[in-house]
């Protein structure tokens, strides 16, 4: 019964030990890992001193399917195609349609499209392309 | 004073069992031996280095398990400086209901719809649209051993209007149409969707699903 304090105090640096290794092991610093469909949008912002804006695919389509924006608000197939600028989304049109306030929050969150890594090009992340043509590990060659 | 004195010795052996313990952690994630043994010895160095010098690995290409659906904060184009990243949703959370798939964003999104799993507008504005579905499927006969392709209209106008299509990538017309994954691969004809935002090439079957009868079937074996 004596030695139940240190027992427990080295159950204790054990545990916390042990944590340690597995948040270490775990944790690496790798290429991008987003989601597959995510668009970088970066025509004009980061010349214009604001992070890429970041669309995700996945997030929207739960809520609308394709064709409400492709179809009935224009966005064309094609990452970095439709020339958005914020005067065309304050008129409403492109993400104005929805990100208005009323239907989805406003222009004022920037910081929830605009969250993208600076100098992040305009991309389609995860293509079939973007897979063929860039190397995927660090340093790493085509295939 | 003992006792704090056996407690140093016992930290600092179960460190080194860890550190051993962490190597074989590694080597069970398919990293190595080499790699992770000679690591072994200074513990704590073992972790750290082990993702720098593991070009061997096993499967480099691919993306690990534990990488997949990463929450913004950690997956590399979203800036983890910014407020906004914070806020933003991880994909995970959402597809917990969802059913899985294995390419893309490992969610089967046509059966998500199916199942209503998810119930995504139609319109803009009217929550209560229903999409004009047209079930009319087309069949192309393809070049080789693979199986012929099933193209189902259904599944496709349950998510998409006629305009999105036709006539600007597919003409509506039989034969009118060259499609070869060459050009898909690029990008074009059903790799303008597949490959970018719908499930990827490498789900060969889902496409080539309809058994060839004749002499290339025989052949293709």
């Amino acid at each position: 019964m004596k030695q139940v304090p240190w027992v427990t105090r080295v159950r204790r640096g054990l545990t916390a030990l042990l944590f340690a290794v597995v948040a270490i092991t775990l944790w690496t610093p790798s290429d991008s890992r987003a989601e597959y469909g995510d668009i970088v949008i970066n025509n004009y912002a980061d010349a214009a001193g604001m992070r890429p804006a970041i669309f995700p695919h996945w997030f929207h389509r739960i809520r609308f399917r394709c064709k409400v924006c492709h179809a009935d608000l224009g966005f064309q197939f094609k990452a970095g195609g439709n020339e958005i600028t914020m005067l065309k989304i304050i008129d409403g049109q492109f993400c104005g349609a929805c990100h208005n306030g009323e239907i989805a929050w406003s222009v004022e969150n920037c910081d929830l499209c605009h969250s993208g890594k600076p100098n992040t090009p305009t991309q389609v992340h995860e293509s079939t392309i973007q897979k063929l043509a860039v190397p995927v590990g660090q340093g790493g060659s085509k295939k | 004073m003992t006792r704090r004195i056996s407690t140093l010795f016992l930290t600092v052996f179960a460190t080194g069992l860890l550190g051993s313990a962490a190597a074989i952690a590694q080597d069970a994630k398919g990293k190595p031996a080499a790699a992770a043994a000679p690591a072994a010895a200074p513990a704590a160095a073992a972790p750290a280095t082990a993702p720098a010098t593991d070009v061997n690995r096993f499967n480099r290409l691919l993306k690990p398990a534990n990488q997949r659906n990463l929450p913004p904060t950690q997956d590399g184009i979203h800036d983890p400086a910014s407020e906004g990243t914070t806020a933003l949703m991880p994909p995970l959370s959402a597809f917990e209901t969802l059913p899985r798939s294995n390419a893309g964003n490992r969610v089967n999104w046509v059966k998500a719809l199916e199942d209503r799993a998810i119930n995504p507008r139609w319109d803009r504005l009217d929550p209560n649209a229903v999409p004009v579905v047209m079930d009319l499927n087309i069949v192309r006969e393809v070049k080789g051993s693979m199986p012929d392709v099933v193209y189902p209209h259904k599944q496709h106008t349950e998510w998409l209007d006629c305009s999105n299509c036709h006539p600007a990538i597919f003409i509506p017309q039989k034969g009118a149409n060259q499609i070869s994954m060459a050009a898909i691969l690029l990008g074009q004809k059903c790799g303008v969707c597949h490959g970018k935002v719908a499930f990827p090439v490498s789900e060969c079957r889902l496409c080539h699903s309809k058994k060839k009868d004749g002499p290339i079937a025989r052949t293709g074996q």
